[in-house]
């Protein structure tokens, strides 16, 4: 760049000298590879003659071209005013949805019109009044020239001489040991981004559901007896007690479930969980088991349950195995029975972690 | 230095002159007047796409500082009590409270936002657009390799920017979308546990992560933009910009206008329009209504919600891996589902990243290059990019895969389905059919440059038959369609010690691949020979039969 003492000659100028100088033809320097490289490759026929613009020839055009660009200029300012008169005579407290989308339509509108005058205008100006005689810089190739890349090595060498730092090995290694160590304690600072007694296993295994606590709705926290729970319904389900909790997302991101009543023959019960259902009700960890997003579309025909994120597809009278997209295990089951007032009540917590497969889920 | 050199040799009078002369003295500034004024600058449409990702990240800049005086990074707990009444009386995170008073409450908030938001949306676009013309014109090649890979972190960088950002409202989609980073993080082996427990401070979602989405956001991110863009553009002074074929434009040259006046005036202007079309938008156009999302619950749902466009290409790719992909092996939880994901959208952004490396190798070519090509004339590469947009734009669709199939009345297996096969038959297909496009197109502008163009005219020859007149083209637009580069196929040649080593056959290899199907360059004698053949007698000239190469 600094090699570059040419600073945009006018093609005039240029293409009697400069060019003919370094030429038209290839003359590139560097090794082709396979580039085929012809002796009798085609002729640059150089520059073309400058045409003049019509605002070059004729005075009138000008002056149009003229008036175009200020009055732009001047539409610009009246575009400011308007937006600031805008923001004054359209207020928005009234919360009404159509006072905000005409306040910031009408802001909004006034700061275009500033903003497209200048615009339009600076390259109106450029494009038709403004010389536009091409210009022509000549190229250099970016590496130094071979003076300067001498010079450079031999300042390498001499400082490498007068500091010794190929010499002395032993100062040059400690040093190097020295810097990779430096930044270490600042890396392991970074292990107060989570709070340092916690396991964060042991908190994925677990969810607050635990025997005896009720299934409630989500988000009102009422219980839910067994009979209100028709064939075909679903109920969002949260654990009783929940909003009393320290972390209330935390632990509604776990322990979210979805209830649904199916004809007891259509369930496919496997061993060991016979008494997880109450009377053909099921309960089902509502986080998919892909990423973690709500699987909550039931499709009651099917007792299909699908996940919007990607799709995965749960089939609820095979105990919520997937039958498609990318999710891999079936929603986790929390074992259900009722209480002595009829209400929905959990059995225990999930017998496995809900929600994302992690790398220790199974340790 | 003598006194009498010192005595400036321009005497000018007046404000300005004092001030430039003030300036001076202090600065030196006038050797970067000089330096830099002057500059040439080559023009073309392409170019401005480059120009339209500054001037969006300046948009980008100036309307995200004005929210930071409104913004609350905060996961505090608050009941909302502003303008907006549906919502009144619900609890929600101090940043989406913050959000909605920037919204509600103060005048012009919304505008701000909503400015804020395309232009992110530009941005992100602008970027990709011009990787493109980058890719597709061979802009990459020496000296500007190291700037691609800078332009590719730019690229990284801002899909970072845009998801941090998108997640700080702590509204409903946003939690969401930091519920699927959550899975996806803890789906990685080994580290991935840990990481999304530091990530967001304990268990998801927790209470911090807004607040360290948000150093991200304005801090971290936006400095290293600002630091890759600077030194972006410091490669294009030093390399300067390269320009298309035509006449008296070479590879030593850079032919266009100078800085100051022209080239300040338009792309100045070009900024002002810019920012002027992103507030047209924006005013007219809502994005990201949080108000109608409520504040993140991990429980409810809203099917076809959509993340911002640029993430998409990576939601559909986790949308495309078939069921039951999750095995354990030696105690632990190998989530294939989303390792493979997470694999391949890796390779596919380093070979975008190394592709220049890759090209540089087969070619062995080492010197400069500052003639872009055009598109065709290169066909392989053009077929691979084909090829790799095909793949991006496929993933990209998959993430609105449901959207497709309940707006198409389809079902949505058969869409995923689809799209499987496309993702693997779609980038061979688009590779094939661009190729034959490209060399079809290489034929017609071989067919022209030397036998000009059709006129239309039917003429019968004396003998009987009909011929059409050809019109020979004026020899600067043959120029352009005649000084391309070409390449042969590399010949496997022993080293000195008489071996073929494994690297060079599979240079070899690639570069048979690339070269093999090309045509070979016209020489200026054959151009003269027909252009002489053409029109050296009142013959018109007959059109050839048969493969002419
Ligand atoms: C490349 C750069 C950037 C991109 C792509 C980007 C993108 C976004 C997006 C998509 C949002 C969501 C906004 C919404 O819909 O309301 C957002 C919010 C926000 N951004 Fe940026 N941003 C960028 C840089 C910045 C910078 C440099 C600042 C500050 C200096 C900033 C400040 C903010 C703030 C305060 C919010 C939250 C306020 C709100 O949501 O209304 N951003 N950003
Ligand atoms: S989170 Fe349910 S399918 Fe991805």
């Amino acid at each position: 760049m600094a090699q570059d003492d040419n600073g945009g000659i006018e093609l005039a100028e240029t293409s009697s000298t400069a060019l003919e100088e370094h030429g038209l033809g290839d003359g590139r320097i560097g090794d082709p590879g396979t580039a085929v490289v012809l002796d009798d490759a085609p002729v640059n026929p150089g520059f073309p003659e400058h045409r003049l613009r019509i605002t070059d020839r004729d005075p009138k055009h000008n002056r149009r071209a003229e008036r175009t660009v200020y009055t732009l200029f001047y539409l610009s300012i009246a575009g400011s005013v308007w937006a600031i008169a805008a923001y004054l005579a359209f207020p928005i407290e009234s919360g009404k949805i159509s006072d905000l989308r005409l306040s910031t339509m009408l802001i909004g509108l006034g700061m275009v019109l500033a903003l497209l005058g200048i615009g339009i205008g600076a390259i109106h100006w450029s494009k038709q009044i403004m010389a536009d005689k091409e210009g022509i810089d000549i190229r250099h190739p970016v590496r130094g020239t071979d003076d300067t890349r001498e010079r450079s090595i031999e300042i390498f060498e001499q400082a490498n001489e007068e500091s010794g730092f190929g010499r002395r090995t032993l100062i040059r290694n400690s040093l190097i040991g020295a810097l990779v160590a430096f930044p270490l304690p600042a890396v392991v600072l970074f292990r107060g981004l989570a709070p340092q007694n916690e396991d964060p296993v042991k908190d994925l295994k677990h969810t607050m559901w635990k025997a005896g606590m009720r299934l409630t709705k989500d988000p009102t926290g009422l219980p839910i007896k067994a009979s209100d729970v028709t064939l075909g319904s679903v109920f969002h389900v949260i654990p009783e007690g929940l909003d009393d909790t320290d972390d209330v997302l935390d632990e509604k991101a776990k322990a979210a479930v979805l209830l649904m009543r199916l004809k007891p023959e259509d369930l496919h019960v496997s061993k060991g969980r016979e008494n997880w259902n109450y009377d053909g009700i099921v309960a089902y960890s509502k986080i998919c088991t892909h990423v973690g997003c709500p699987v909550a579309l039931y499709e009651q025909q099917t007792h299909h349950l699908l996940c919007p994120c990607h799709q995965s597809q749960f089939d609820i009278t095979h105990e919520a195995r997937v039958i498609f997209g990318p999710a891999s295990r079936p929603l986790p089951q929390l074992p259900i029975t009722v209480d002595d007032e009829g209400y929905l009540v959990a059995r225990s917590d999930f017998h496995e972690p809900v929600g994302p497969s992690f790398w220790e889920r199974n340790s | 230095m003598s006194t009498s050199t010192d005595t400036p040799r321009l005497k000018r009078t007046g404000f300005t002159a004092a001030a430039a002369n003030y300036l001076d003295e202090r600065t030196s500034i006038s050797a970067v007047v000089k330096e830099f004024g002057r500059k040439i600058f080559p023009d073309h449409w392409s170019f401005l796409l480059g120009e339209v990702a500054l001037y969006s990240f300046v948009v980008i800049l100036i309307t995200g500082t004005f929210l930071t005086f409104f913004f609350q990074a905060s996961m505090a707990e608050v009941v909302y009590n502003g303008s907006w009444v549906p919502l009144k009386g619900i609890e929600m995170s101090s940043a989406l409270q913050s959000t909605l008073h920037i919204t509600f409450d103060v005048r012009g908030g919304l505008l701000v936002r909503q400015i804020h938001h395309w232009a992110a949306l530009l941005f992100v676009a602008s970027i990709g657009l011009h990787m493109m013309r980058i890719f597709f014109t061979g802009a990459f090649r020496k000296p500007r390799e190291l700037n691609w890979v800078i332009g590719f972190l730019l690229f990284v960088l801002a899909i970072a920017e845009g998801f941090t950002g998108y997640s700080l409202p702590d509204d409903l989609l946003s939690g969401n979308g930091l519920r699927i980073i959550d899975g996806l993080i803890k789906g990685l082996p080994l580290v991935g546990t840990w990481i999304s427990f530091l990530l967001f401070g304990g268990e998801f979602p927790g209470t911090a992560i807004v607040g360290r989405l948000y150093t991200l956001h304005i801090l971290l991110l936006p400095a290293m933009v600002l630091a890759f863009i600077a030194l972006h553009l410091v490669f294009v002074v030093v390399h300067k910009h390269t320009q298309y074929a035509g006449p008296g434009r070479t590879q030593q040259n850079v032919v266009g206008y100078p800085i100051l006046p022209v080239y300040a005036a338009k792309a100045g202007g070009f900024f002002f329009v810019v920012f002027g079309v992103i507030v047209l938008i924006a005013s007219l156009f809502t994005i990201n209504p949080i108000w109608e999302y409520g504040p993140y619950d991990p429980s409810p749902v809203s099917a076809g919600t959509q993340p911002d466009w640029y993430v998409g290409f990576a939601d559909g790719m986790l949308r495309l891996i078939p069921p039951h992909w999750e095995f354990e092996w030696l105690g632990r939880t190998w989530s294939f589902n989303i390792i493979v994901p997470v694999l391949i959208l890796v390779i596919f952004l380093a070979l975008a990243a190394l592709y220049p490396f890759i090209e540089a190798w087969v070619t062995g070519d080492k010197r400069e290059h500052h003639i872009a090509d055009r598109p065709r004339n290169n066909a392989t590469r053009t077929a691979i990019g084909a090829a790799g947009v095909v793949f991006y734009a496929d993933m990209w669709a998959a993430a609105s895969g449901d959207l497709i199939a309940t707006h198409f009345k389809l079902s949505i297996e058969s869409v995923t389905h689809t799209m499987q096969l496309a993702l693997i038959f779609g980038p061979i297909i688009a590779y094939f059919v661009t190729k034959r496009i490209c060399i079809a197109l290489q034929k017609k502008d071989r067919s022209l440059a030397l036998h000009g163009y059709e006129s239309g005219r039917i003429v019968r020859l004396p003998g009987g038959e009909y011929i059409e007149v050809h019109q020979p083209i004026s020899e600067y637009d043959r120029w352009r369609l005649v000084s391309q580069e070409s390449y042969a196929p590399l010949m496997l040649r022993p080293d000195s010690r008489g071996r073929i080593t494994m690297s060079q056959r599979l240079r070899a290899a690639l570069s048979r691949w690339f070269y093999e199907d090309r045509l070979t360059p016209l020489t200026q004698t054959e151009i003269e020979a027909a252009a002489h053949h053409g029109h050296g007698d009142a013959q018109p000239e007959l059109e050839e039969a048969g493969p002419q190469h």
